[in-house]
């Protein structure tokens, strides 16, 4: 299963990229997609087994990358307005909190997201469970610790 | 179209500006990379948007949404990178042992 799942995900890609659809070039990209499909198939899954529940995260989050568009718009401004003001009113600060997320995968997820939102930088993950955080105001930090994220990343991955 | 591909890439533009402005302006070494590391992902976004949109302005065919297609797909790519470098950047920091600075270092 996953041979054929890794097989479809490389081949589509190749599709996008060559833009090209006569048939030596379709051929040479099953050809190559499958080389590359019998090297890699057990790296591109969590434990090498493909799962029907990825699908469902996938779309979960794909559903969730809009509100995170939104939410990296919301403190861009912020950030833009802190970085214009000329009193420039940043109040540096290190939190550290604990998550409840178990999966290895949502902490990447939580990780990212918190890396991508203007104003606040993961700088450390330790023992999987406690988030060291550079926030650039007071005001980030509050939105981080409503843990409204956290709830939207453990519903993604089926948490709780 | 054309005129909301560029006030997309605009707005990608002034982003961009706000990212180098804080990068001279902000005290330390983790406050300067939240400004640059940052200002860019919305700034790429949005400028990357503004090409794909320009782009199908000329005639929607299947080279062009390709192009279009691809153009998003960079903007993805930086999504995914540009955390992980900055956070890899923050980490080498605080191990080197870089003090953050705060306000009330400023004012004792």
């Amino acid at each position: 299963m996953n041979y054929i799942v890794t097989f479809l995900i490389l081949f589509a890609n190749w599709l996008i990229w060559s833009g090209m659809f006569d048939s030596f070039h379709v051929s040479l990209g099953v050809i190559s997609c499958g080389v590359v499909t019998l090297m890699s198939h057990d790296l591109f899954f969590e434990n090498g087994k493909f799962q029907f529940s990825y699908i469902t995260e996938f779309i979960r989050f794909a559903l969730y990358i809009p509100w995170l568009i939104y939410q990296i718009i919301l403190s861009n401004i912020h950030v833009a307005y802190l970085v214009l003001h000329p009193k420039m009113p940043i109040e540096p600060s290190i939190i550290t909190f604990e998550t409840t997320l178990k999966k290895e995968m949502s902490i990447v997820a939580f990780a990212n997201s918190i890396t991508l939102t203007p104003g606040t930088i993961t700088m450390d993950v330790h023992d999987g469970k406690y988030f060291v955080i550079h926030c650039i105001s007071r005001k980030v930090a509050d939105d981080l610790l409503s843990g409204e994220m956290e709830r939207k990343i453990a519903r993604i991955f089926g948490e709780n | 179209m054309i005129i909301l591909s560029i006030i997309l890439i605009i707005t990608g533009v002034f982003f961009f500006f706000t990212a180098t402005f804080g990068l001279l302006r902000f005290p330390d070494f983790y406050s300067r990379l939240q400004a640059t590391g940052k200002g860019d992902t919305l700034g790429s976004l949005l400028m990357l948007a503004g090409l794909a949109l320009y782009n199908l302005s000329s005639g929607i065919s299947l080279a062009s949404i390709l192009v279009s297609v691809k153009l998003l797909l960079i903007a993805v790519f930086i999504f995914i990178a540009n955390p992980t470098a900055t956070h890899a950047l923050t980490r080498a920091g605080q191990d080197a042992g870089v003090e953050p600075w705060t306000k009330e270092e400023k004012s004792k």
